[in-house]
């Protein structure tokens, strides 16, 4: 089995670590570089909780190598908040909304969230919903997703859709 | 909400407060939301290694050799285990309800395996891929044979595990109607005879099973396990492993769902710990999806046949319920699934009701709880009253206000004895109507039909037994303990454990307004089983009404405790003691006041102070035992579209009227039916575990197995119709309901679509080909794989007819006389008693005695080898049990009536 060097930045630090080939992206940041917000459900693709973003797309770390992500950037559920401890606006929507029960599910939630919306993003609401059918949740019966996925897209109504438009 | 503490003994009402019954944040979430939860994969210990199973290809066979000589020498591995390296533990894998099982289960497989996916093999490795390298290479030679997969299978086949008679893993009930029953149906006007098959669920929690094992020494041991109750873990894990002198630790901070699959640990969990003691070494499994899908125990499985008679009008007359459910190899519990029984009238009138119903072991992986086991009741009697009201000509509606039981006609009892005093279906079912506007449907469903699309109503009532305690050694009570710290902040302890019910969110806003505190100030502790006292967890829609009284209890004596201490400190009455914000204050009087930290530092440091007799501290602790049951009831509304061209089902409304008590939050209660509900979607449309006839998994992965996701599921409206019940704070459990009531309601929406072209058979999931089939007169489902065999199975020799057994002739004189160890197949398990019986001529005495205690028998006759006697029980009920035995030589066999329990095998031989 080969190994290899590789560095990257994780939630705004720098990494460095010496992966097997086959190491994947989502083993490498929960076992090496402590990152146990990545949550593997299904370890092929189907799931969504090990969703991460890598130069800010959204991705499953289950399906990518460790050595693929070689001089990336990584943001995983951990690197949203705020350094004060202040949630990101997916989470607080998140929160406000009951949108997670066993939170297994959660971390990959969010990062599609926030993936998707935010400054500069134009996602409606057909579109986020239309994203999050790619995590499969067994607790909530996806409402407080919904009503999140509802309030953070760009052609959300009321002033609650600000929260997420704005971040 | 103010200080209005003082004790009470039943509910008043709806209670609401500042905190009870609002919509609050969870305390849960901001962890979980940042990835800070702590789930059991998160957590590592100096020193630990990881383990890998090999796994059996096939689904029955014996093991003719096993060499590990390859995957030893893979760089990284310590130990390879086979179940010879565990015998010496000899562990009993008991039940929920600590009953042995009725088949030799062992963690790993002991010369035989009896389903594809049985641990065969354990290595031990430095981490998890080079244990997967190693467990690849291991060599097991199989002798295969032809596997029983389907519960016709086992009907006919080979028994499943050598030496038993059948495939009979459990049966209770009446082989042939009862004669009076039988004569009920044929004479009534109309008798429907309607059939449900239910598929094969997987339990699917998103956290899959896991395990960390942590010997500490011989005497001490840590488990960090994914499960239901870290208590319930510890007191199993000690009876099954048969060390009590073991100090067990369990820990479970986050537990990504449960279900049902994780209520304690089994073949794999088992094998880990073994494994950890014996390698003196940290070990930790980690199960993956495929694993899950293929080896975890799986749910449901289950057909039934419900015979319904009623009279012109749509009155029930009579009914009989014939159920089977698929046990698998070894299931976690030998079950035939009373309660589904019990339970498949008790909302209704119905006068007369009789069953058979039986547990089958196949060749599959076995079978455990899944949210509201016994559900298929609602759905079989829901299914059946629909296709009764088309026949008859009835709204499905009037066929139910018809039959529900009203409030008004309560206190009664079921048709099963249950007693029934304040359930509310019917009353649910108004208030549905009052929201939904059916004769609008009806006109929009009939100009839709003349379009060609195809809309339905679906409507479905129901009760659930809910936070039941005392009837069941394991079903307990809760315990809440709880202090004011001398910071004035208040920390608790409790019994419950939250796979996601948020039981830390409820219990807090429960402690906050009993006390007078912030909800901020409260944390609230659960998740580890040194701590607190013992509960089954989440099991049986519980921890809302039983832990949520006991929070109030607790509670409300630690604010007595305040108020006194106060009174003492600043010389007032009690009554005229206010808390409020952590603030104490005085009515009519507000110089005097003083915080709840000032309070407690005096009552912690401060002694002296105290009021002569008060113990120093600010610290309660209650554990509730709540009434031995509460029910939950609700009626669902859905409305469908169905495909004319795709057969695809399309879930345009979905309203739920539910009464569940106090809500302690509206927010974490709409989750819990939600979720419940989104799970019935899927066992109604998506979800199948699925086998080829040699026992193939066709469903490993989830490209397979069909979980539903947000696209497939609607928003749910809620009608709250909520009446407080008889347990302290007035909660009512919600925990399964959704799953249950959500199945019924879905399939009566479709086959009301598809009224125009004929009955739709309710064999879930009804997939798009199957609604296409029905729509289009013929069969248009795909033809079911056949796997190729590889080398032909030896063909296990076909069961010889039993003998019955009372035609047995005994050989010699008949010895009676004596004592004799015996075992009743009863639903909560086998129960072990040992008989004494004396003769004299034709009169038997003696009594039966078991860990419960023992019992006298009364009117007793003896004749030949067949002995006659009964036994009067209080618990769980008042029964009659009739024993009929016969003995043989040193066997005693026969069958034990148990009232409306039916019969129960018993068997046994001579001490
Ligand atoms: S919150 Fe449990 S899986 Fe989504």
């Amino acid at each position: 089995m080969s190994n290899h060097k590789i560095e990257l930045t994780i939630n705004g630090r720098q990494y460095s670590g010496d992966v097997e080939a086959r190491t994947s992206l989502a083993d490498f940041l929960r076992d090496d570089a402590g990152f146990t917000g990545v949550h593997l459900g299904c370890e092929h693709g189907v799931c969504g909780a090990c969703t991460i973003t890598v130069d800010g797309r959204a991705v499953r770390s289950c399906l990518m190598l460790a050595v693929q992500a070689n001089g990336a950037t990584v943001v995983t559920a951990e690197g949203l908040a705020a350094e004060d401890g202040t949630l990101h606006p997916v989470q607080q929507v998140m929160m406000e909304e009951h949108a997670l029960q066993c939170g297994f599910c959660t971390p990959g939630v969010v990062m599609t969230l926030a993936s998707l919306t935010g400054e500069g993003k134009q996602c409606s609401q057909a579109q986020i919903e239309g994203a999050m059918s790619g995590h499969i949740c067994r607790c909530t019966g996806y409402q407080g997703i919904r009503r999140s996925a509802a309030r953070l897209a760009y052609d959300a109504m009321g002033d609650s859709a600000q929260q997420g438009g704005d971040a | 909400m103010t200080n209005m503490n003082a004790p009470e003994e039943k509910s008043a009402g709806i209670l609401t407060g500042k905190y009870i019954g609002q919509r609050v944040h969870r305390k849960e979430d901001p962890r979980l939301l940042t990835g800070h939860g702590q789930f059991v994969d998160d957590v590592s210990v100096p020193g630990q290694l990881h383990v890998a199973f090999t796994r059996s290809p096939v689904a029955r066979a014996s093991i003719v050799s096993i060499s590990s000589d390859y995957a030893r020498e893979v760089p990284g591995v310590h130990a390879i285990y086979t179940q010879q390296d565990l015998a010496d533990f000899n562990v009993d894998m008991i039940s929920f309800f600590l009953a042995s099982p009725d088949v030799k289960t062992t963690p790993l497989a002991d010369g035989r395996v009896a389903y594809v996916g049985e641990p065969v093999v354990m290595v031990i490795a430095d981490s998890r891929a080079i244990a997967e390298d190693a467990a690849s290479l291991v060599e097991v030679e199989y002798a295969e044979e032809t596997p029983l997969i389907t519960i016709d299978d086992a009907r006919h086949g080979a028994p499943v595990h050598p030496g038993r008679e059948d495939n009979i893993a459990a049966q209770m009930g009446e082989e042939e109607i009862d004669e009076d029953l039988e004569a009920l149906l044929q004479a009534a006007p109309h008798l429907v005879t309607h059939k449900v098959v239910h598929q094969r669920i997987s339990q699917s929690p998103m956290e899959t099973r896991g395990v960390l094992a942590d010997p500490e020494g011989p005497k001490e041991l840590t488990l960090y396990i994914t499960c239901q109750s870290p208590h319930m873990v510890e007191r199993w894990t000690s009876l099954a492993l048969g060390k009590p002198d073991m100090a067990i630790r369990v820990i479970a901070k986050d537990v990504g769902g449960g279900f049902g699959l994780k209520n304690h640990p089994w073949k794999e969990e088992v094998a880990v710990i073994l494994a950890a003691l014996k390698f003196r070494r940290p070990l930790k499994w980690i199960e993956d999806r495929y694993e899950n899908l293929i080896g975890a125990n799986q749910a449901r499985e289950q057909e039934m046949t419900l015979q319904v008679a009623l009279d012109n009008d749509g009155k029930l007359l009579a009914s009989h319920g014939d159920y089977s459910c698929n046990n698998g190899a070894f299931p976690q519990l030998s079950e035939c699934n009373i309660a589904v029984h019990m339970f498949v009238w008790g909302a209704y009138k119905m006068p007369a009701y009789g069953f058979l119903t039986r547990g089958w072991y196949t060749n599959t992986v076995g079978y455990a709880a899944y949210r509201g086991p016994w559900a298929m009741e609602s759905l079989v009697r829901e299914t059946a009253l629909d296709v009764a009201a088309r026949r008859l000509g009835i709204d499905p509606i009037e066929i139910r206000r018809k039959n529900l039981v009203t409030l008004s006609e309560q206190p009664t009892e079921s048709c099963m004895q249950i007693p029934l005093e304040d359930v509310t279906p019917a009353e649910c079912l108004e208030k549905l109507l009052g929201y939904f506007d059916v004769d609008a449907f009806r006109r929009e469903q009939a100009e839709a039909r003349e379009q060609g699309r195809y809309l339905g109503l679906g409507i479905a009532a129901y009760i659930e037994p809910t936070g039941s305690a005392g009837a069941i050694a394991t079903m307990t009570g809760e315990l809440a303990q709880v202090r004011i710290e001398p910071t004035g902040k208040v920390t608790a302890t409790m019994s419950t454990h939250s796979q996601g019910h948020g039981t830390q969110t409820t219990m807090a806003q429960i402690f906050a307004d009993r006390l007078g505190v912030s909800y901020e100030d409260v944390s609230v502790f659960e998740g580890d089983s040194s701590r607190g006292g013992f509960s089954p967890g989440a099991a049986g829609s519980r921890q809302g009404v039983i832990a949520g009284g006991a929070a109030i209890l607790a509670a409300d004596k630690l604010a007595e405790k305040v108020r006194t201490l106060a009174a003492h400190l600043l010389q007032v009455e009690a009554a005229a003691i206010a808390i409020d914000a952590g603030q104490i204050s005085v009515a009519g009087n507000p110089d005097k006041s003083i915080s709840l930290g000032e309070l407690a530092n005096i009552a912690y440091g401060e002694p002296d102070r105290l009021p002569p007799g008060m113990e120093s501290g600010l610290e309660a602790q209650h554990r509730y035992q709540p009434p031995p049951m509460t029910f939950a009831s609700a009626a669902n509304a859905c409305v469908v579209e169905v495909d004319r061209d795709t057969g695809f089902v399309k879930i345009q409304r979905w309203i739920s009227s539910e009464d569940c008590g106090t809500p302690l939050n509206p927010a974490v209660v709409e989750g819990q039916v939600s979720g419940g509900l989104a799970q019935a979607i899927g066992m109604v449309l998506l979800e199948e575990v699925g086998f080829d006839e040699r026992g193939n998994p066709t469903a490993a992965t989830y490209k397979d197995y069909m979980m539903p996701a947000i696209s497939d599921i609607p928003t749910f409206e809620f009608v709250h119709a909520n009446t407080p019940s008889q347990s302290v704070g007035g909660m009512r459990g919600v925990g399964e309901g959704g799953a249950i009531i959500g199945a019924p309601t879905l399939v009566n929406a479709i086959a009301d679509a598809l009224a125009p072209f004929g009955e739709v058979e309710v064999n879930l999931p009804l997939t798009p080909a199957k609604l296409l089939s029905v729509m289009e007169g013929r069969d248009l489902t795909p033809p079911k794989v056949v796997a190729p065999v590889a080398v032909e199975p030896v063909a296990p020799a076909p069961v010889a007819e039993p003998v019955p057994a009372a035609d047995a002739t005994p050989a010699g004189p008949v010895v009676i006389d004596g004592d004799w160890k015996m075992i009743l197949s009863t639903p909560m398990g086998p129960q072990e008693m040992q008989g004494h019986f004396e003769t004299s001529g034709d009169n038997l005495s003696g009594y039966l005695s078991s860990p419960e205690g023992q019992m006298e028998f009364t009117g007793s006759v003896v004749n030949g080898n067949n002995l006659v006697f009964d036994l009067k029980v209080t618990k769980p009920m008042k029964i009659t049990l009739k024993y009929n035995l016969l003995i043989d030589g040193d066997k005693i066999s026969g069958k034990c009536k148990m009232g409306i329990f039916g019969s129960a095998k018993l068997t046994g031989e001579r001490l």
